[in-house]
């Protein structure tokens, strides 16, 4: 008996006292917005927003709801992110064995690098980008192109757009070219497991990934053609690029920064993951007679990437939700457009924040339990 | 002499090929380094693509001559072995040589060269190079924020006293080392607070707090005197209720009396900023995020399953939103849910908002402390009949926080890089302070040094941290 109070009386003070402090701030909640004549719900999602977003990957101007400038903040934000993680993956990966390579001049530059970039603060590396860099940009008509297409301009970078025909054609190929690559590597595996053979699994995605899509033009009828950017004055001294795609100076800067910045954490994890497999691992592989090709790809990644891959699960969530801070430079991401502008508008703070925050909480919770089920499968088990 | 196979250089004719090589390769980086620093190219005369690639070709036939093993030279072993071990890692090298040359000069000139140090206005800053002018103009507001140029003073004092404070640690003898944990974790921060109101802000003598304060020390002193099995509940129950008793019923007329004794001027924290206010927010949220992260982690690894929840649910909510959405929270949904007459100060609203959303973080580095250890350790500190609290504080924790320095310093670094983002609540630390003097008219287009400068700052701050953490990491290993 005396034990079972033990057990409950310092959860049940526990409960008490989140419930307190929760009723707390429900009650004064609801006598601040009696006072202030607000009424809470979020039955203005659907009302016309009225302000315009300057930057949007789907149709959207003034006229329509809230609900939509949210879709465009939460696509924007997207956008930021998966750019950065693409570019922020291939540097610290490079990076991160760079540091390992034995020509002492190359590990250095990139201890350098990883110091230099790690120990300042992102939100000042936004800046510099942003307001030091990129305004030392030439203007659009001063612009020279670089490879003749694209134009880097303190206005932005102009790059050709596609003009696709048949573009189904072309991604039901690439699918099939994926889903191809796939069962070839299941049976790849499968032919190793059982008679100890290597497949050129590699050369053969490779082959399949150029190949099939290829055919799509040439069988499919798809074809691809460029749209450049042309200079056009509006006035005697204003210019601007016409055609392709303008990606905005915000744009360019928050990706640079947040790949430059997590890419040295990046490659501190892939440095850790490589250092982590045993010196006695890649002996022992050697000595049964598998080539360094070999022994990097079948004993040392499946362990390296064991160690890896939860850490950097963890510096992607990072990066998302670092991508919050385009706030600071104007790029409309969520938390602009959304917390901020709609915000401003609505007066809805309560709702509008608590929003704000649930969109990236299940972003993160999302990504982690799929983290959570790949590490499960990746785990060594034991007998 | 044997036939020379310049394809294939080996030991035979070491020093033709030691000459050859070293020749080429000092030829080239000549070349590179005439061309950077003095603009002459002696390769002028080859057009302009040829003359380019012409150092890497060089450079690179000479590596390639010298590219002998055991050679019986010390030197031209260890540069084989460093940075020459096969093709593509000279090219590397050659790069990367290059590359330092090359930049050299135009650094050089931007930061010192052609910098204007001298003055007080922006006319002297006409040449190329930084203009270093207007961070000496603009130096006090980038430390101290907008506080008073007169009362600066208030804030170096505070800083240098509370530094000596802190340094008391390096010079406590044997005897008095046990009670440094207790200075450190309780007497310390409080002295800290008590400078930063008092001194800082300059709050007059009695305030609400003073209630808080002297319930603390009083609680804290009958608190010896109690027995420890009820402490845990003496702790949380005797403060908050003594401070309700002073408050509103003991002495409450001498003490209103009492506050119109005049202290020093006050400063409202909306004028402080710059980086002492970097300093006082990190130093503050340093402080409370690790008692209270360190609960969590102990709440999350509790065998009491409500608390457990809790503990989960609270550190993966701090741990899915970014730190700009609390800042926005603290800022505009925080007053909503208080009483219509409590005011929270924004800057104590902002220390409260980053140390819960840091305290999160800590309580996962430290749970990943707590299950490194193997269970040994929890079973064998029962078995000498020791209690939950008594195990933790003096088996448990010791070593999982030991194991844990380097995860903990992180923490800490991100926190001190997260501070800029109080320019959400409109606060200026230096980089926001940067931001305003950029838009001052008399100022414009002296962004770079700016960021330049604080990043320098910030590097050497952060930079000196993670050396420091590694030192101790060092320092605290012990075999396992």
């Amino acid at each position: 008996m005396n034990l079972k109070l033990q057990k409950i009386i310092p959860q049940l003070i526990t409960v008490l006292v989140v419930v307190l402090v929760f009723g707390f701030f429900t009650y004064n909640a609801q006598i601040n917005m009696e006072n202030r004549g607000i009424d809470f719900g979020y039955g203005f999602l659907s009302q016309e927003s009225s302000f315009d977003v300057q930057f949007s990957l789907i149709e959207y101007d003034g006229s329509h709801s809230y609900f939509r400038a949210y879709l465009v903040g939460l696509l924007n934000t997207i956008l930021v992110s998966v750019i950065g993680i693409i570019f922020a993956t291939i540097l610290g990966v490079i990076v991160g064995v760079a540091r390992l390579s034995p020509n002492y001049l190359i590990n250095q530059f990139a201890a350098f690098y990883v110091e230099f970039f790690r120990n300042i603060p992102l939100l000042l590396q936004i800046f510099f980008w942003y307001f030091a860099a990129l305004r030392a940009l030439p203007l659009p008509q001063d612009a020279d192109a670089i490879l003749g297409v694209f134009y880097l301009t303190i206005k932005g970078l102009y790059v050709p757009a596609f003009i696709w025909e048949n573009l189904n054609v072309f991604l039901y190929s690439l699918i099939a070219a994926i889903i191809a690559i796939v069962v070839i590597r299941i049976h790849a595996r499968k032919v190793q497991e059982t008679q100890g053979k290597q497949l050129p699994v590699f050369w053969i995605a490779i082959g399949l990934i150029f190949i099939l899509p290829l055919l799509s033009f040439l069988i499919g009828g798809v074809s691809l053609s460029f749209e450049i950017p042309k200079l056009k004055q509006l006035a005697t001294t204003s210019f601007i690029y016409e055609g392709g795609v303008s990606l905005p100076p915000e744009l360019i800067a928050l990706t640079l920064s947040l790949a430059l910045y997590t890419a040295t954490f990046i490659a501190e994890c892939v440095r850790a993951g490589i250092q982590g497999v045993g010196k006695g691992q890649k002996e022992a592989a050697a000595s049964i007679g598998l080539n360094p090709n070999q022994v990097l790809k079948l004993v040392v990644m499946p362990q390296a990437l064991r160690i890896i891959i939860p850490p950097t699960t963890n510096q992607y969530l990072n990066l998302t939700k670092n991508s919050s801070l385009a706030a600071a430079i104007a790029y409309p991401d969520l938390v602009l457009v959304f917390a901020g502008t709609a915000l401003m508008q609505t007066g809805k703070a309560i709702e509008i924040v608590s929003i704000t925050m649930l969109t990236y909480l299940s972003l993160s919770i999302s990504i982690s339990i799929l983290m959570n089920w790949y590490n499960k499968k990746i785990a060594i088990k034991e007998k | 002499m044997s036939k020379i196979n310049f394809l294939k250089p080996d030991k035979d004719n070491l020093t033709t090929f030691l000459y050859i090589g070293s020749f080429l390769f000092v030829i080239s980086v000549i070349d590179v380094f005439l061309n950077s620093f003095f603009s002459l190219n002696i390769t002028g005369f080859l057009p302009s693509s040829l003359s380019f690639i012409i150092p890497i070709i060089l450079g690179f036939i000479g590596l390639y001559f010298i590219r002998i093993e055991h050679s019986g030279y010390k030197f031209l072993d260890q540069v084989n072995k460093n940075i020459n071990t096969n093709n593509f890692n000279a090219i590397l090298s050659l790069l990367i040589i290059f590359i330092i040359i090359k930049a050299t000069p135009p650094i050089l000139s931007w930061f010192v060269v052609d910098a204007s140090f001298a003055g007080d206005s922006k006319d002297v800053c006409s040449g190329t190079g930084a203009c270093w002018t207007y961070i000496k103009v603009w130096f006090r507001r980038f430390m101290y924020g907008m506080y008073p140029n007169a009362e600066q003073w208030r804030i170096n004092l505070s800083f240098i006293a509370l530094t000596l404070l802190g340094s008391v640690g390096y010079f406590a003898t044997e005897k008095y080392k046990k009670y440094l944990t207790l200075y450190y974790v309780i007497i310390y921060p409080f002295i800290a607070f008590l400078f930063i109101f008092f001194f800082i802000s300059g709050g007059p003598i009695f305030f609400d707090f003073s209630y808080g304060i002297i319930a603390a020390v009083i609680s804290i002193i009958i608190g010896f005197f109690i027995p420890s099995k009820f402490k845990f509940y003496y702790f949380i129950f005797v403060p908050i209720t003594l401070y309700i008793v002073l408050k509103y019923f003991v002495f409450y007329e001498e003490l209103i009396e009492l506050g119109k004794l005049e202290g020093l001027n006050w400063v409202e924290t909306g004028a402080w900023g710059g980086l002492s206010l970097t300093f006082i927010i990190s130093f503050f949220c340093l402080i409370f995020c690790f008692p209270i992260g360190m609960a969590f982690a102990l709440g999350r690894r509790s065998d009491f399953p409500l608390i457990r929840y809790i503990s989960i649910g609270f550190i993966e909510f701090w741990r899915g939103v970014p730190l700009i959405t609390v800042l926005f929270m603290s800022a505009v949904m925080f007053p909503m849910f208080l009483p219509a007459d409590f005011f929270i100060d924004k800057l104590v609203r902002c220390i409260i908002a980053i140390s819960l959303f840091e305290a999160a973080y800590v309580a996962e580095v430290i749970r990943g402390g707590l299950q490194a250890l193997p269970r040994g350790q929890y079973e064998a500190a029962k078995s000498l009949g020791m209690g939950y609290w008594r195990m933790h504080i003096f088996v448990i924790l010791p070593q999982a926080l030991k194991l844990v320095i380097p995860g903990i310093a992180n923490t800490f670094l991100a926190l001190v890089k997260d501070t800029p983002l109080i320019f959400v609540v409109g606060l200026l630390e230096i980089v926001g302070m940067l931001n305003l003097a950029k838009t001052n008219p008399k100022w414009l287009g002296f962004a770079m040094e700016g960021y330049v400068f604080a990043a320098i700052i910030f590097w050497i701050i952060c930079y000196a941290m993670s050396k420091y953490s590694y030192n101790l990491e060092q320092k605290y290993k012990t075999e396992r």
